[in-house]
């Protein structure tokens, strides 16, 4: 149960980090990767606040030897550099710039526009899926 | 380059993404998981016995643009830049990308940047390369 708090409540600060930072805006995010046109640094800002926080934070959290309510800290292990770690994010990098949407601005704007996003969802949640496929 | 600065949004966009930060902060520490947007989504595609939480953590990020809009007053502004198949298209890629890639903005880019990961700072670099690519790319031909 205090798994599924801390979980809603991550997820709600998240939700509105993404929104107070115009990160649920496309024609923003895009004009951050418009760097050969009119450039809004906008989001670099955002990624400079989110890592300052984390990595200044995850530093203390680090010298826990477990989280609160769980029994270890599950981290990536892996730091292998391979092909399907470059190849799908240069993928997911194509369709950022074409679209202006990643994963979490997708399932905030949820029921902000949900005639469009629902469906947008259904196909990402398609391409996941095949994605999975490919890398078992 | 010419800076858009009728569109920077220093203040707001610094203090969105250290919401942002805290939040993937407030999840490792209570929870012990890294908050990467495409894995929790990926993760209640099979049958696993953690759902609950990634479901609790996605339902809480649809309520966060709420919780923004009630507290500050303000509307969530929202411009698309393309429709139709293409955006679809796109979608497709997105999930497509991120699964291959295991990783994305939120994942690759504020947890494993916070941690020195050479892997999510390779991952974020190709995204970046290849996003602005496809941008410039789009503003030359179209």
């Amino acid at each position: 149960m205090l798994m599924i708090i801390t979980a809603l409540s991550a997820g709600a600060i998240f939700g509105a980090g993404l929104a107070l930072a115009g990160m649920l805006n496309p024609a923003k995010v895009v004009g951050f990767l418009d760097i050969f046109g009119m450039w809004d640094p906008s989001l670099g800002l955002v990624m400079a606040g989110g890592i300052l926080v984390n990595a200044t934070g995850h530093y203390f959290v680090m010298k826990r030897h477990r989280p609160v309510f769980n029994t270890r800290f599950e981290l990536p292990t892996s730091n292998h550099i391979d092909r399907p770690l470059l190849t799908g994010s240069a993928i997911f990098g194509i369709s950022w710039g074409l679209a202006g949407y990643c994963p979490g601005p997708v399932v905030a704007s949820l029921l902000l526009q949900p005639a469009d996003m629902l469906p947008f969802l259904v196909t990402l949640l398609a391409g996941a899926f095949a994605g999975r496929w490919l890398r078992s | 380059m010419e800076i858009a600065w009728a569109e920077f949004t220093p203040v707001a966009s610094f203090a969105g993404g250290a919401m942002i930060g805290l939040a993937a902060l407030f999840l490792m520490l209570f929870s012990g998981r890294v908050m990467g947007m495409s894995g929790i989504l990926s993760g209640l595609l099979v049958k696993r016995p953690d759902w609950a939480w990634r479901l609790a953590f996605v339902i809480g990020v649809i309520v966060g643009p709420f919780l923004f809009m009630g507290l500050t007053g303000a509307p969530v502004e929202r411009q698309a830049v393309i429709s139709g198949p293409l955006l679809y298209v796109a979608a497709f890629l997105v999930g497509l990308g991120t699964a291959v890639g295991s990783g994305c903005t939120s994942g690759h880019g504020i947890c494993g940047l916070s941690r020195f990961s050479l892997r999510s700072l390779a991952a974020v670099m190709a995204f970046m390369v290849s996003a602005v690519i496809t941008v410039a790319l789009i503003r030359f031909l179209g």
